[in-house]
């Protein structure tokens, strides 16, 4: 019973920060960095999510008894 | 300890909502992957507990003399039904309604193929209690 609270409000972080580099270099007319700033972000956070469904599958897996 | 379980989960869903309602505005796709970790890290914490629920009837079953095959399937069944849900649930949540039933679709269908040699046997089973 030990939820990792971290985690979330580090993908919330990523993601309010994201944004607010997005914006940032949108009004420097930047808007090629701007994007691609928003898919690296988005790559981070999406491992963090899979390797946590990860995790997920491989315990419903085992206690199931898929083999 | 199971009221502070159940409080500790209220309060990480509660504050799993306003965050995603604040990044919604700025990023949906941020929102939509907060979401989905949420959702796993809950199951996660959950299924823990499922498995200890699980070893009882493991136990029960061998002490009944019950066949392992029908709670082996019995088990495959829950899993695929918690997995499917899971899916369809995270899926729906990012608006895609229609994929999100299909996901469900294919949960049935392969529900069903697992439960069909069980409901053979069990027809074969009233079968022999009819008299002929």
């Amino acid at each position: 019973m030990n939820i990792d609270v971290s985690t979330i409000f580090q993908i919330a972080g990523i993601g309010i920060i994201v944004a607010m580099i997005h914006t940032v270099l949108k009004q420097m007319g930047k808007e090629d960095m701007a994007h691609w700033v928003t898919v690296i972000g988005f790559v981070v956070v999406l491992f963090m999510v899979v390797r946590m469904l990860n995790d997920l599958f491989q315990e419903i897996k085992t206690i199931f008894l898929f083999q | 300890m199971r009221t502070l379980d159940i409080l500790q989960i209220v309060g990480i869903g509660l504050l799993a909502t306003i965050l995603i309602l604040v990044i919604r505005e700025q990023k949906p796709m941020f929102a939509f992957l907060l979401a989905a970790f949420v959702g796993v890290a809950i199951f996660l914490t959950m299924i823990g507990k499922i498995e200890g629920v699980v070893s009882v009837l493991e136990d029960l079953a061998d002490r009944s003399g019950i066949s392992s095959v029908y709670l082996k399937t019995m088990l495959k069944i829950i899993g695929i039904a918690y997995i499917a849900e899971f899916g369809a649930q995270i899926v729906r949540d990012a608006g895609l309604e229609s994929v999100a039933s299909k996901i469900e679709f294919a949960g049935k269908i392969l529900i069903l193929v697992m439960a069909v040699p069980i409901i053979g046997v069990l027809i074969e089973t009233v079968l022999n209690l009819l008299p002929a």
